[in-house]
């Protein structure tokens, strides 16, 4: 009843072509947002924020950052582990070699050097495509995933071979390391989310997301248009393995606080790309589902048999939880197999003219 | 429409093929094969299944590289297009089978035909406002007028991937138009379509011609079509020219009859 836009009119093209062209979209926009900078971190604990709020949004940052690349040009890849790591690994060099530099700056520097190797894995994509692709980027993820095992310099010669995060401020707040709280670490991922998801936004809905779309759908007649295929996939390379390399630094900075080099493990990768396929090919809403989906269900269901005052083993809850969780992506994609953001656009269509059938 | 053909065959030479020859592997595409397209005329090209037709379009805006043969394109000699020239330099082209971006919508499809006339940079793009917005604006009042023009208001926001083949076509057409081409290649804009269509399109068409100005070169299965909207014809048969002349004339051509209807005895 009160999704209707009936009476909105657009007497002009600067109206007509916001993101958000519905008025109940932008109140709902700016009500999510303002429970997730306030209502969150308020009403939440600090195991509701680590377990689940902030790295819920890590995954959906680098979820969206392989959409980009997936959902958005067509280019299938699995080194989003290997990306991310360059992410992590390049904001910790960088903050032991200039530790007066705010943190926050290395985070978002970390993901210009996965941008550059991002773009440098993408070269192939010229000429092949899909599977095959597939395969090459995974020769990125292994390759990366050797690097920082087998080169001490990456994590400082450290005898365990991990990276420790350090303790970093923001004006005089520490955001890093063992003594901030995960408040501060939440505030600080939501930031950097918010801010990354706001200019990918921007690009899909401009020229050059129209351009990779166009490479997606119809590679020949894009570069008909004279759409140059090659620059166009390195840069959706570049900005994919940009966002994945600031989520990669977010994860072991703002998450984790330590990390071996297996974090950034082929798993990672399939779980992002798990997240890309079943939130939704194509658009930014269903990165955010997806992560929702697989790292926060689970974390929901595991507290269910407690809740419920059930007494069952952990091992037979973590059982139970695998088989849910699987059973219910199963579901969703026969339901929708354009994934769950089609779904939602799907309930809102149906919202619009209920209690109408069409 | 005969003065006007008269006119047109006197005019200057906007496209110019010359002996032409495609093979692949042992197949010979197409064979020696010399033409021209005058500024401002409909050509037609026609021929029976496999004579070459389609890779005569394909040799025009660069798909395929003949292997001998030159292209003579605004004055400028080319051994080979390649097709960003082709798009550079105002040559925009239809599919015989729509090759249109699926899963975008109409205004999409024909936004993303005015690709190379945006030249905001990656700053501007990821704000999407001053300068970036501007040119949105200014290029979506362009993509509007050709969505008034072919009347495909009402799909506006329609994935083309959903729309029925005819209209499918007509949004070819206007992505086409987005890119204000000076040379449009027609790849069968007929097919598929029910006689009302059909009408639609070639009112589209002589209408892009008359008030654009613009060039075409047609490929078209249905004669009646041809014979009405072409200021000239070239007829193919594997993959060589058999006849290049007026309509009127082509109909009469004994080889033209010959490769369509066979020969007696």
């Amino acid at each position: 009843m009160l999704y209707r836009e009936v009476g909105q009119y657009h007497t002009n093209y600067r109206a007509d072509m916001r993101i958000f062209p519905i008025l109940q979209d932008r109140i709902g926009i700016l009500v999510i947002l303002a429970i997730a900078f306030l209502g969150v971190p308020l009403i939440g604990g600090s195991f509701f924020l680590d377990v689940v709020a902030t790295p819920f949004l890590i995954y959906a940052l680098a979820a969206i950052g392989l959409n980009l690349l997936t959902g958005y040009t067509g280019l299938l890849s699995l080194g989003t582990g290997g990306f991310m790591g360059i992410g992590a690994y390049t904001c910790y060099k960088l903050t032991t070699w200039f530790p007066g530099v705010d943190i926050v700056v290395w985070i978002l520097a970390g993901g210009l050097a996965a941008a550059a190797v991002g773009a440098l894995f993408g070269l192939p994509s010229l000429r092949i495509k899909g599977f095959y692709l597939l395969v090459a980027t995974l020769a990125a993820q292994f390759f990366l995933q050797w690097a920082f095992e087998r080169i001490p310099w990456l994590y400082n010669n450290n005898i365990s071979g991990t990276i420790e995060v350090p303790t970093r401020t923001l004006f005089g707040l520490p955001i890093t390391g063992a003594t901030a709280t995960p408040v501060t670490r939440y505030e600080v991922a939501l930031c950097i989310v918010v801010a990354l998801t706001w200019l990918a936004s921007n690009l899909v809905h401009g020229r050059i997301g129209r351009s990779w779309m166009a490479v997606r759908d119809m590679d020949i007649a894009a570069e008909l248009i004279g759409i140059k295929l090659l620059p166009t996939k390195l840069l959706s390379f570049a900005i994919s393995s940009y966002l994945c390399g600031v989520a990669g630094a977010m994860l072991v900075f703002l998450w984790y606080g330590s990390a071996e080099p297996t974090v950034f493990s082929i798993d990672l990768s399939f779980t992002i790309l798990f997240m890309v396929i079943i939130g939704g090919l194509g658009s930014l809403l269903g990165a955010f589902l997806g992560a929702a989906l697989i790292h926060v269900l689970p974390i929901v269901l595991r507290g269910v048999p407690p809740a419920l005052g059930l007494n069952i083993a952990s091992s037979t809850v973590e059982h139970l939880n695998l088989m849910i969780v699987g059973a219910l992506i199963i579901l969703f994609l026969v339901a929708e197999p354009f994934g769950l953001a089609r779904l939602w656009q799907t309930g809102k269509q149906k919202l619009r003219v209920w209690p109408f059938p069409y | 429409m005969t003065d006007a053909s008269v006119n047109v065959a006197a005019g200057e030479t906007l496209l110019a093929v010359d002996g032409i020859s495609l093979r692949f592997g042992g197949v010979t595409a197409l064979n020696d094969v010399s033409f021209d397209i005058k500024r401002g005329e409909i050509r037609a090209i026609i021929g029976p299944n496999g004579a070459g037709k389609t890779s005569m379009l394909n040799v025009i805006n660069g798909f395929y590289h003949p292997q001998r043969g030159a292209i003579r394109f605004r004055g400028q000699n080319l051994t080979r297009m390649n097709p960003g020239f082709a798009a550079r330099n105002g040559i925009a082209r239809t599919f015989q089978n729509v090759a249109l971006f699926r899963g975008m919508t109409t205004l999409d499809n024909l936004m993303t035909g005015r690709a190379l006339k945006m030249n905001r940079g990656l700053f501007w793009q990821l704000l999407r406002h001053g300068p970036a917005m501007d040119e949105e604006i200014e290029h979506r009042r362009v993509v509007e007028d050709i969505i008034d023009f072919l009347e495909i208001e009402a799909i506006r926001r329609v994935p083309v991937g959903r729309l029925p083949y005819g209209l499918q076509k007509r949004v070819e057409l206007g992505r086409a138009l987005a890119m204000e081409p000076e040379l449009l290649l027609l790849d069968e804009p007929m097919t598929g379509m029910n006689l009302e269509e059909k009408e639609d399109m070639c009112r589209f068409i002589l209408e892009v011609n008359g008030q654009f100005g613009t060039t075409i070169a047609l490929i078209e299965h249905d004669m009646g079509v041809v014979m009405d909207l072409s200021n000239r014809v070239v007829v193919l048969d594997y993959g060589r020219k058999i006849a290049d002349d007026v309509p009127a004339a082509v109909k009469q051509d004994a080889a033209v009859i010959a490769a369509y209807l066979g020969v007696a005895g």
